[in-house]
C-alpha cells in the first residue's frame, strides 16, 4: 500500500508498504529516520516512543496503515517541535518545517560530524541539552524514546515532582544508567525552562 | 535515503574541554540525543537484503534431515544456508574452546540453537521463508543440572572433546574445574567457636542490553567483506570469523557501529558470521537485526549457580576458615565458562582475611542455554553466598554485621586464597564505615510526610496496593571484590594510534583505537587523556575498526585501565617526537629546550616552570606525528590446576552497598527505598561517568535480587524470552542511589585509576536480600527473591 503522513512537520510518502509493517519499521527503514529505536518490538521498552497527533505511543505497536494522514513527531524532529512550541507556534508540529530545518535532521553524510555538546545549543531542545549535561546518556539506546516521553511530560507539567517523573517514564526501560541521571536531566530541563520564562 | 549509513569520525573540542579528572561531557552526546548516532541496527545500504536465523525448538535433538526447497522457492528469497553450505573446514567457533557450531550439524544442544539462515528482500519474507524450512528432529534426553549431567549414563554434550581442559576434568560434562587449597582447614576448623553453612542459589540473569544484536555485512570487490557490527571486541570476533569464511583476516574489515549496551552479552559472536556468509553467497549487503525474542536466544547469559559454603569464627569475631563448592551451569557450549570458574574460585573468599580455605568451582556442560560473560563474571554469584554467610555468622555471634565484616576486612598486603598479595590499597573497612555513616532515609514517609506523602513510593507503587499496612522496613549491608582485567596469564594488551597534526591553524589529536564503546564512556576518557597529555583542545575520535591493532575486550572493567593506558602511552611517545622536532627547530634559541622538563599545555611547549618556548603549530610546521603502539599491564600467571596457587590477577575493585527496603509482607512486594554505594575508584578520570557506572551497575544487581531470571524448564526450554516476562528494573523499581566515591590511587595503574564497571554489580544484590531478610526474618537463600518466597504461598 501507499502511505502518506506527516513526519516532523513534513509530508512523507512510502510505497509498497506491506500491511503488517509497523510505524517503527516505516520510519526506520523506509524514511531514513532510525532515531526511534527498536529495543523490543513488543511494546515493553519505550525506546520507539514517538508522538502521534501529539500523544506518545510505542511506534512498534502502531500498524503503519493507522498513521495515514496523521502527524508524527520523532526524536529527529524534537528540537524543532520544542522550538515551535516555545514560539507559540503549532504544538502538533503540523505547521511545517522549513527545508533548512528538515535537512538538519535528515541523515547527514557520515564523516566530519561533530559530537560537540555545546556547538549548537540553540538547535537542541531543553530536554536534549539536559540529557547531555546531566550524564543521562550512556549507550543512548533508550535516549530517543525517553526524550520524547520526557518532553511530553514537561509540556503537560512544567514542574513535575520526582514521583510524577517516575510515573511518566515508567514505560521507558534503560539498562545502563540506573535512572538517577535521567531524573536529574528532567529536573534540570524543568528548572532551566522555568528560569527562562 | 543516502546510499549507506555507517559510523564516522566524532570531533570534540571547540567548546567542550576537559582533561582527566574533569566531568567532560560525552563526545557522542549530541548525536545520541538527536537520533543521528548510527547504531548497528541502523546500518543501511541500498539494495541490502535481510537475514533471518532459523533456530531449534528443542533443547537436545538429532537432526535427521533439512529440506530447504520450499523456502528457496519463495519469491524474494535470495539464499538459504545450512551446515552443508559452510565454505571451509572450520565450522565451529568459540572464545576459548571452539565448540560452538556456526550452524547445527546433525545435532542441536540447546533451545534456540541456529540451524539455517535465510536472506530475502524484506525481513518478513525472510521470516516466512524460514518457517518453510522442514527440519526433521528426533528428540534426545536432556541434562539440565549437576545430577543429570554427571550421571553415569549421562548423554555427553561434546563426546571426544580434546580441548585443553579435557584432560583434567572429572567428567566430560565438566567444562573446567578449579580447586584452591591454602592453609590447614581441619586445624582452623577446630579453633572455631561457631560454624555456619548454607546452600545458595543464583538464577540465570540476562544482560538485557537494549540495542539488539545486529549488523550489516557488505561484500567487497576484492572478495572480502566489510562488516559493521556491535561487539565488545572487534579483533576477537575477527579471529573467529575469518577462518569460517575462508578469508585472510585483512579481507574481513570490521567497523564498530553504535552499541546499545553490552554487559558481557556481546563477548561471544551472534550474527556476525551469519551475515557475512549470506553476503558472500548472495553478493549483496545483508543486514540482520534480532528482535527481543530472538535476542534472548542470541547471546549467552549469566551462569546460574548453586553454592555451598561453610565458615567458622571465634567468639571474638575472627574468621577461622572457609570451605565452599560452587557449581556453575555453563549450558551447551563453553563460551567464557573456564574464566568464570577461575574468577568464582579465586574470589570466593570475598574481601576478607581467611588463611585456611578449601575451594572448588566447576562449570558444567548441560542442555540449558549457554552461559558466559556478564558484568561481575563469577564474582557476583560468590558474593551473594559469602555475604549471606557473613550475616549469618554475625547473627550467630551476636555482633553487628558491619562491625563483624570490618573486623575481618582485607587490606593492602592481605593474601588471596591463591597466595597472591594484594599490593594496592584495599579500603574494605573504610568503605563499610562510610556506607554505614550515610544518613538513612526517613521511616514511614507515608505517615510522616503528611500532605506530600505519595503512595507511589510504597511497595506495589502505581498499583496502589497498600497505604502502609503490613509494610516493614529492613536495612542490609554487603561488600565485594572484583578483579580488573583479564587474569590467569592472558596477554591482555591494547593498542592505540595517535596522530597529532595542524588542521585549520589549530593542533588536533586524532585518537584511533579498536576499543568498543558500548556506552561506558571510553571515548570521552580517550579525548580527556589526549588533551591532558598533548595540551590540545580539539580531539577527533576515529571510528573503532580492525585497521588498527587490538584493544582487547570491553569487559572485566578493563578498558579505561588498558586502552586508556595505551592512549596515554602513545600520547607520551607522540609528545617525545614533538619535543624532538622542537629541539631540532628551536633548540638553539633557548637553553631550556635542552635542560628543562618540557610539557605540552594549551597548544604550547612550556617548561615545568611555566615558561612558553614555542607554539605547537610552529613546532609541527605542517608535519603530522602519527604513532601506533601496544601497551601492556603487569603480566599475570595461570592458577595451578591442583592447588589454585598463582599470581593470577592484575588489580581489584571494591564496592560496598547499604540497602533500605520496605516489604509488604501480605503481598510479598518489595520496594527498595534507597541503595547507597561507596566505592574506591583509585582515580576518577571522569567523575560524572564514574557515578553513572556505579548507579547502573547497582541497578543491575537490584534486578538480580528481586526480579530478573530466565526461567528454564526441566526440558531445558526457555520460558520467558520477552520483556513482558523477563523483568528488568524500571524507573519505578529503582530507588535513589547515593554514591560516595573514594580515590586511593593504585600506583601500578595509569593515573592510579581502578577499573570500576563491575564492582557495584556484586554487592548490590546481597545488600538488597540482606535488607529483605532483616525486614521479614526469612532465610532467603535464593535470588531473585519472588513474592511467593516472602508470603510462603
Ligand atoms: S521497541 Fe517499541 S516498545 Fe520496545
Ligand atoms: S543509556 Fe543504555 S539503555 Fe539507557
Amino acid at each position: 500500500m501507499r502511505l502518506t503522513f506527516t513526519v516532523n512537520g513534513r509530508q512523507q510518502e512510502a510505497d509498497d508498504v506491506w500491511e503488517g509493517e509497523s510505524l517503527l519499521y516505516v520510519l526506520r527503514e523506509r524514511m531514513g529516520l532510525p532515531g526511534s529505536k527498536n529495543a523490543c518490538e513488543q511494546g515493553e521498552c519505550g525506546s520507539c516512543t514517538v508522538r502521534l497527533d501529539g500523544v506518545p505511543v510505542c511506534a512498534c505497536l502502531v500498524a503503519a496503515g493507522q498513521v495515514q494522514d496523521r502527524e508524527v513527531v520523532t526524536v529527529e524532529g524534537l528540537a524543532d517541535y520544542a522550538r515551535q512550541r516555545a514560539e507559540g507556534g503549532c504544538g502538533t508540529g503540523a505547521c511545517g518545517t522549513s527545508l533548512d530545518d528538515a535537512k538538519r535532521w535528515q541523515s547527514k553524510p557520515a564523516d566530519g560530524r561533530t559530537g560537540e555538546a555545546g556547538a549548537f545549543p540553540q538547535q537542541l531542545s531543553a530536554i536534549q541539552r539536559a540529557f547531555i549535561d546531566a550524564g543521562a546518556v550512556q549507550c543512548g539506546f533508550c535516549t530517543p524514546g525517553l526524550l520524547v516521553a520526557a518532553d511530553e511530560l514537561l509540556e503537560r507539567n512544567a514542574s513535575p515532582s520526582d514521583e510524577d517523573i517516575r510515573e511518566a517514564l515508567s514505560g521507558n526501560l534503560c539498562r545502563c544508567t540506573g535512572y538517577e541521571k535521567i531524573l536529574d536531566a528532567v529536573r534540570l530541563a524543568a528548572a532551566r525552562t522555568e528560569e527562562a520564562v | 535515503m543516502g546510499a549507506t549509513r555507517i559510523p564516522g569520525n566524532i570531533t570534540q573540542g571547540s567548546t567542550a574541554k576537559g582533561g582527566i579528572g574533569e566531568s567532560t561531557l560525552r563526545p557522542d552526546g549530541t548525536l545520541k540525543v538527536t537520533g543521528e548516532f548510527a547504531y548497528s541496527s541502523d546500518m543501511w545500504h541500498e539494495d541490502m537484503l535481510w537475514g533471518f536465523t532459523l533456530r531449534s525448538p528443542h533443547a537436545h535433538a538429532e537432526i535427521k534431515s533439512i529440506d530447504t526447497s520450499e523456502a528457496l522457492a519463495q519469491a524474494g528469497v535470495y539464499a538459504v544456508l545450512t551446515y552443508d553450505d559452510l565454505p571451509t573446514d572450520v565450522k565451529n567457533y568459540g572464545l576459548e574452546i571452539q565448540d560452538t557450531p556456526v550452524l547445527a550439524h546433525g545435532r542441536v544442544r540447546h533451545h534456540g540453537e541456529p540451524v539455517a539462515l535465510v536472506a530475502a528482500d524484506h525481513p518478513e519474507t525472510a521470516r516466512r521463508a524460514a518457517a518453510k524450512i522442514k527440519v526433521e528432529y528426533v528428540q534426545l534426553p536432556v541434562v539440565h543440572d549437576e545430577q543429570t549431567a554427571l550421571a553415569e549414563d549421562a548423554p555427553l554434550l561434546h563426546p571426544g572433546r580434546d580441548d585443553h581442559h579435557a584432560g583434567h576434568v572429572p567428567h566430560p560434562n565438566v567444562v573446567h574445574r578449579q580447586p584452591i587449597h591454602r592453609g590447614d582447614v581441619a586445624a582452623a576448623r577446630a579453633r572455631a567457636d561457631v560454624i555456619v553453612s548454607g546452600e545458595y542459589v543464583v538464577g540465570m540473569q540476562d544482560q538485557a542490553f537494549l540495542g539488539p544484536e545486529s549488523g550489516l555485512a557488505v561484500p567487497a570487490e576484492d572478495g572480502g567483506v566489510d562488516l559493521y557490527i556491535a561487539t565488545q571486541w572487534l579483533h576477537s570476533d575477527l579471529r573467529q570469523i575469518a577462518p569460517v569464511l575462508g578469508l585472510p583476516p585483512e579481507k574481513v574489515r570490521m567497523t564498530l557501529s553504535g552499541v546499545g549496551g553490552a554487559f558481557g552479552g556481546r563477548e561471544d559472536l551472534s550474527m556476525q558470521i551469519h551475515a557475512c556468509l549470506l553476503a558472500l553467497r548472495t553478493g549483496k549487503p545483508v543486514k540482520i537485526v534480532y528482535n527481543r525474542f530472538e535476542s534472548f536466544f542470541g547471546h549467552v547469559h549469566r551462569h546460574p549457580a548453586k553454592l555451598w559454603y561453610e565458615h567458622g569464627a571465634t567468639k571474638d569475631g575472627k574468621l577461622t576458615h572457609m570451605r565452599c563448592r560452587i557449581v556453575l551451569d555453563g549450558g551447551a557450549y563453553a563460551s567464557a565458562s573456564p574464566a568464570v570458574v577461575g574468577n568464582a574460585s579465586s574470589l570466593s573468599v570475598g574481601p576478607y582475611v581467611i588463611d585456611d580455605v578449601e575451594i572448588e568451582a566447576v562449570a558444567l556442560y548441560t542442555n540449558n542455554p549457554p552461559c558466559g560473560a556478564m558484568r561481575g563474571f563469577g564474582a557476583v554469584q560468590a558474593c551473594f553466598a559469602y555475604e549471606a554467610q557473613m550475616d549469618k555468622l554475625a547473627a550467630e555471634l551476636g555482633m553487628d554485621p558491619v562491625e563483624f565484616r570490618r573486623l575481618n576486612a582485607m587490606s593492602q598486603g592481605t593474601l588471596l586464597p591463591t597466595g597472591q598479595v594484594v599490593d594496592s590499597p584495599a579500603p574494605v573497612a573504610e568503605l563499610l564505615r562510610r556506607i554505614k555513616a550515610m544518613p538513612l532515609p526517613p521511616e514511614r514517609q507515608w505517615e510522616t510526610a503528611g500532605e506530600s506523602a505519595d503512595v507511589r513510593a510504597l511497595p506495589g507503587g502505581l498499583s496502589n496496593t497498600t497505604h502502609g499496612e503490613g509494610v516493614v522496613r529492613g536495612v542490609g549491608y554487603a561488600v565485594g571484590i572484583k578483579n580488573v582485567g583479564f587474569s590467569e596469564g592472558f596477554d591482555d594488551y591494547s593498542t592505540a594510534r595517535v596522530r597529532l597534526e595542524v588542521v585549520g591553524g589549530e593542533p588536533v589529536a586524532v585518537v584511533h583505537t579498536a576499543m568498543a564503546e558500548v556506552g561506558q564512556g571510553g571515548v570521552t576518557v580517550h579525548a580527556q587523556i589526549a588533551r591532558t597529555e598533548l595540551g590540545v583542545t580539539q580531539v577527533t575520535i576515529h571510528p573503532a575498526d580492525t585497521q588498527v591493532g587490538s584493544a582487547g575486550s570491553t569487559s572485566a572493567s578493563r578498558q579505561t585501565y588498558v586502552t586508556g593506558g595505551a592512549v596515554k602511552n602513545t600520547c607520551e611517545a607522540v609528545r617525545e617526537k614533538v619535543l624532538e622536532l622542537g629541539r631540532a627547530r628551536f633548540g638553539s634559541y633557548h637553553p631550556a629546550w635542552a635542560t628543562a622538563e618540557l610539557l605540552l599545555e594549551s597548544g604550547k611547549v612550556v617548561t615545568d616552570g611555566g615558561e612558553v618556548l614555542a607554539d605547537l603549530v610552529e613546532v609541527l610546521e605542517g608535519e603530522a606525528i602519527d604513532l601506533e603502539l601496544e601497551w601492556r599491564h603487569r603480566p599475570t600467571e595461570a592458577f595451578d590446576l591442583h592447588t589454585g596457587q598463582g599470581n593470577g590477577h592484575v588489580q581489584y575493585s571494591f564496592a560496598a552497598h547499604r540497602a533500605v527496603v520496605e516489604v509488604d509482607t501480605e503481598l510479598g512486594l518489595v520496594k527498595v527505598v534507597e541503595l547507597a554505594c561507596a566505592q574506591d575508584v583509585g582515580r576518577a578520570l571522569n567523575p560524572l561517568s564514574v557515578v553513572g557506572q556505579i548507579q547502573g551497575g547497582t541497578t543491575q544487581g537490584l534486578g538480580l535480587a528481586v526480579m530478573e531470571e530466565i526461567v528454564v524448564s526441566k526440558e531445558a526450554k526457555v520460558r520467558n524470552p520477552s520483556f513482558t516476562d523477563y523483568l528488568i528494573p524500571t524507573i519505578l523499581d529503582t530507588p535513589t542511589i547515593p554514591v560516595d566515591v573514594l580515590e586511593l590511587a593504585d600506583e601500578h595503574a595509569p593515573y592510579g585509576l581502578r577499573g570500576i564497571g563491575e564492582a557495584p554489580t556484586l554487592s548490590s544484590t546481597p545488600a538488597v536480600v540482606s535488607a529483605i531478610r532483616a525486614a521479614t526474618g526469612l532465610a532467603l537463600n535464593r535470588v531473585p527473591v519472588r513474592p511467593e518466597h516472602l508470603t510462603g504461598t
